[in-house]
């Protein structure tokens, strides 16, 4: 199969990666560029575990073929964290609110989480929980998630009042 | 110098001194969560090798069918692909079957015949997943159909299909006589001729019919493992999807002759497990196969519809429940029917003595006098499993037994549900209670918490609610009616004393190893594995009130079975009851040399010592004192003559008892008549675990065992065609609830230490969803009983929920 090269930028990053026409993003986020943050959980885009931001969007990365990504701008949970480790106001609230259990939903959970409060900085509990209804989690009962994602957003609100 | 070890720990008394060790009590934030948040947990899936290859296999179209033809050149002949096994490969190596917990065994490649649709007919290894799942799709296998068998309840037929040639001839099974080419064990407890006579006097009898149908713990992550054996060292690692990485290592080492020693286990991060990752699969088994045959590691990784479809199912138990009563409403018997689907190989993860694990919980909360049990486990086309999705041993369907009884039984007196269930409660004063069963339950205040908690939803008036939607619905103002479900459940965990408990003839102990180092920092290893419930957080903080480390000094590992002590897992809620007692004892043992060098150290008698926060005090001179930090130092240069160096401790714990954490939980949902829609209204849930360690983390627990409960009872569901296919393998059917669907939870407790936990902690993680389901249940029939309801069989989406209405006559059509 002729292989295709394609170009990413991941996290401010740029990449140029050589991909096979069927080859899914997931897989090359995952195993081509080391970046695992990302999970499988149900190949049918409807667990959200893939979920990632590409270009400003919420973006389902198991259900897309890399090629699609041909020179997009993609953050993924590993790009959240500044660049002297601090945690993003999100993944401390995640933290603080117990907002994640074993921890497999996370990144996707708070990659979507991170879009809805770009789209939408101050949401109301309705808004947050259809916000993130296509991202499933076993673990929490989502009433912590949207707890911290509230958080999350007060903080940022807060932020940029000061 | 008193035995330390099993005295209970003052050191919890003191919240202040919890609050500055982060010990038990606090609402310590999860030392996890500083990799899952930034994406760097590491999880199966995660793990890559050099040279790593990819297995997948070719499953079955067919739920019972025999093999004709394995045609493997189609295969072979795709690029990338290296290798097809199937069970003519492995009948050499006599590993075409693996024992089963059970005492069964299950094919790990059909051989001649598959039995469920899905089941694994050859392996198919490939440089990568793509090339693999190539493989799978060219490989052609020629079967000719047999017809299937579905109904349990017609597995014992006379003209039933064989399903197990394989166990032609054997009347014998693992847990007695088998009457029936389907049968595999019949097992009963309790007096059945004491409640028979129970039943012949009661003034009031109920029996129904419940079905407690086929669902899946469904956990995030599917399982998967990578193996790699080294050809050179003959060393297999082997990183898998494993809540119980030791048992896996015996279980490895017995079905392969590889010894032991030469085996190492590792569990990752586990993505939930909720009882998906107790057994052992044949993907894990092919995994280390085709690494012995290839010289390269192997990874294999299930995709959501092998998962659902393949790998434990859990519940699928068809029960009749009969209650007998007085008047007056005392029940003075119970007794209970099973018949268990086991699928086609008898793969149920229970202690080995207990076919139907802890059924016999089914007289709940209750003080009932006589009581009966039995089920009766079959063969059917469907895959093997039965695991206790987020539950000890069949507890779930225990409690739905006896819970949806209850409210039979209120509504044949035409009693209130919780009328009934407050004069039947075990009172205070009963403590330790023999069940008729003959569990000792240890400790409990259940009119206490069913007090709190009526109080806390304002039952009466909720009631008062309910009659007036009811009325005006008679009227035809309205056409909403209302349901509130009760539930006073009894859980029985922390499996367990080996008296009871063994899994392949290993006690269910369990184990910590800690070691402090010089500095006063530490590690703690347990025989345990987390999957979620933040073990590296909690048990850190039992280790920091008993030794006076603080938390933040101690790190918590588990998983890898070259370094952690010897432990049965995590699953049936045991971690906390069976390990933490363990690193509770560990903690008091290092305390108690730590006294030593002290006293040492103070030139004073050790009963001379006080403990302060972390250190020893000279009684009566708190400033001459030495700190944990100080003694751990000197356990490597300045010791007490003779004493050994270091600072070590490791307990094995055999609980003495189960524990059995409580709880009353109610729910309260309307329904719209006219499209089976519903919305929960109010779930409140009082839990007693006991001792509680970590507030916030309990509170998680419960959220999510709550939306597994409300899964499970109102949409859940495996299902399969008439012939055989499964319907609902994908997360496109089946149900896992959203951030919308799922209701919002009140929670609220009550403390009764457990008496013989060196802590008084009880388990948990399980509550919310063994209390859950029943609670649910019962307010979806609580909302037609004044309607002539009776009952309705879960799942309770809208369209059944739609049809009873309709049933009722309550809808015109």
């Amino acid at each position: 199969m002729a292989k295709t090269l394609i170009q990413l930028t991941v996290n401010g990053e740029p990449h140029e990666v050589a991909v096979n026409p069927r080859d899914l993003l997931i897989h090359t986020l995952r195993e081509t560029l080391g970046l695992t943050g990302a999970h499988i959980g149900c190949d049918t885009s409807h667990c959200g575990a893939c979920t990632i931001d590409i270009d400003g969007q919420s973006s389902k990365s198991c259900t897309m073929f890399a090629v699609q990504a041909n020179g997009s701008n993609i953050t993924t949970i590993e790009g959240m964290a500044g660049a002297d480790g601090t945690l993003h106001v999100l993944q401390e609230a995640f933290r603080e609110m117990h907002g994640l259990q074993c921890g497999f939903c996370t990144p996707g959970m708070i990659m979507r989480a991170h879009r809805l409060l770009e789209e939408n900085p101050t949401p109301t509990e309705e808004e947050i929980r259809i916000g993130i209804s296509g991202n499933l989690c076993r673990c929490t009962g989502y009433q912590n998630i949207v707890k911290a994602i509230q958080h999350a957003s007060e903080t940022l609100t807060s932020n940029v009042e000061a | 110098m008193a035995d330390t070890i099993s005295e209970p720990s003052q050191s919890e008394t003191s919240a202040e001194r919890s609050q500055k060790l982060e010990g038990i009590g606090c609402k310590r934030k999860r030392v996890e969560d500083i990799r899952f948040t930034q994406g760097h947990g590491n999880y199966v899936d995660d793990v890559k090798l050099p040279g790593m290859l990819f297995g997948d296999f070719a499953r079955s179209p067919y739920a019972h069918a025999r093999i004709k033809h394995i045609n493997k050149e189609s295969a072979l002949k795709v690029p990338g692909v290296l290798a097809v096994l199937t069970a003519e490969d492995l009948i050499p190596l006599n590993l075409h079957y693996m024992p089963t917990l059970a005492g069964d065994v299950q094919a790990v490649l059909a051989h001649e015949k598959v039995l469920f649709q899905n089941q694994e007919v050859a392996f198919i290894v490939a440089r990568d997943r793509y090339a693999a799942a190539d493989g799978v799709e060219a490989l052609e296998v020629e079967y000719e159909e047999l017809e299937p068998l579905l109904n349990a309840l017609k597995a014992l037929d006379d003209d039933a299909p064989v399903l197990r040639d394989d166990l032609a001839g054997k009347t014998e099974g693992a847990h007695g006589p088998r009457e029936h080419h389907n049968h595999i064990f019949t097992w009963s407890a309790g007096d059945e001729a004491a409640t028979q006579e129970a039943f012949d006097k009661a003034d009031v009898v109920i029996e129904e019919y419940l079905a407690h149908p086929r669902v899946h713990p469904c956990p995030l992550e599917t399982c998967g493992s990578v193996a790699d054996m080294n050809p050179i060292t003959g060393q297999l690692t082997l990183w898998g999807t494993f809540q119980a990485p030791h048992v896996v290592r015996t279980v490895a080492a017995l079905i392969t002759n590889i010894p032991e020693h030469k085996i190492r286990v590792i569990s990752p991060d586990i993505g939930g497990g909720f009882g998906n990752k107790v057994g052992v699969y044949p993907g894990y088994v092919m995994s280390v196969v085709a690494s012995i045959v290839l010289k390269k590691p192997v990874k294999w990784i299930e995709d959501r519809m092998e998962n659902l479809s393949t790998t434990a199912f859990a519940r699928d138990y068809h029960i009749t429940a009969e209650l007998a009563a007085t008047k007056e409403g005392k029940v003075i018997g119970m007794r209970s029917h099973v018949f268990a689907d086991h699928g086609a190989f008898d793969a149920c993860a229970d202690p080995s003595k207990y076919p139907a694990g802890m059924y016999h919980i089914c007289t709940g909360s209750y003080d009932i006098p006589t009581a009966f049990c039995s089920v009766k486990g079959v063969y059917t086309n469907k895959a093997p499993g039965g695991v206790s999705y987020r539950c000890s041993f069949r507890v779930t369907e225990a409690v739905y037994t006896i819970e949806r009884a209850m409210d039979l039984l209120a509504q044949k007196l035409d009693m209130d549900p919780a009328e009934l269930r407050q004069k039947n409660l075990i009172q205070p004063e009963q403590f330790p209670y023999t069940s008729a069963f003959g569990w000792e339950y240890d400790s409990g205040d259940y009119p206490t918490a069913m007090a709190k908690t009526l109080e806390a939803v304002d039952y009466k008036k909720l009631r008062q609610q309910q009659a007036q939607m009811v009325e005006d619905f008679k009227a035809g103002t309205s056409r909403e009616i209302m349901g509130v479900g009760l539930s006073f459940f009894t859980e029985v965990v922390g499996a367990g004393p080996s008296k009871n408990c063994d899994i392949l003839g290993i006690n269910m102990f369990d184990s910590c190893e800690i070691r402090v180092h010089p500095t006063g920092a530490a590690i703690a290893r347990l025989g345990v594995k987390s999957q979620g419930q933040g073990h590296e957080t909690t048990f850190a903080q039992i280790l920091a009130s008993e030794t006076g480390l603080p938390a933040d000094m101690i790190t918590i590992e588990e998983g890898d079975t070259d370094t952690a002590p010897y432990g049965l897992g995590t699953y049936g809620s045991r971690s906390t009851p069976v390990a933490g007692a363990a690193a509770a004892r560990a903690g008091r043992k290092i305390k108690h040399k730590a006294q030593l060098i002290a006293s040492h150290l103070l030139e004073v008698h050790h009963d001379d010592l006080e403990w302060d926060v972390d250190g020893f005090a000279i009684k009566g001179m708190p400033d001459k004192r030495r700190s944990m930090k100080e003694i751990a130092w000197a356990a490597y240069n300045n010791l007490p003559k003779g004493m050994e160096p270091g600072l070590e401790a490791v307990d094995y714990y055999d609980p003495p008892n189960f524990t059995f954490p409580y709880g009353a939980y109610l729910c309260v949902l309307r329904i719209d008549v006219d499209t089976g829609v519903y919305s929960v209204d109010r779930f409140y849930a009082l839990d007693d675990c006991g001792t509680r360690i970590n507030p916030m983390i309990i509170e998680g627990q419960i959220h999510g065992g709550l939306t597994e409960a409300f899964a499970v009872a109102m949409g859940q569901l495996i299902d399969f065609d008439e012939t055989g296919n499964i319907l609902g393998a994908s997360l496109m059917d089946f149900f896992l609830p959203t951030a919308v669907e799922t209701p919002k939870w009140e929670t609220d407790h009550t403390e009764v230490p457990s008496p013989h936990h060196p802590i008084g902690a009880k388990g948990v993680g399980e509550s919310p969803h063994v209390g859950g389901v029943p609670a649910f249940s019962n307010a979806v029939n609580d909302a037609f009983r004044a309607f002539g309801g009776v009952h309705t069989h879960m799942p309770h989406t809208h369209s059944n929920i739609w049809n009873y209405a309709r049933s009722l006559g309550m809808i015109d059509s």
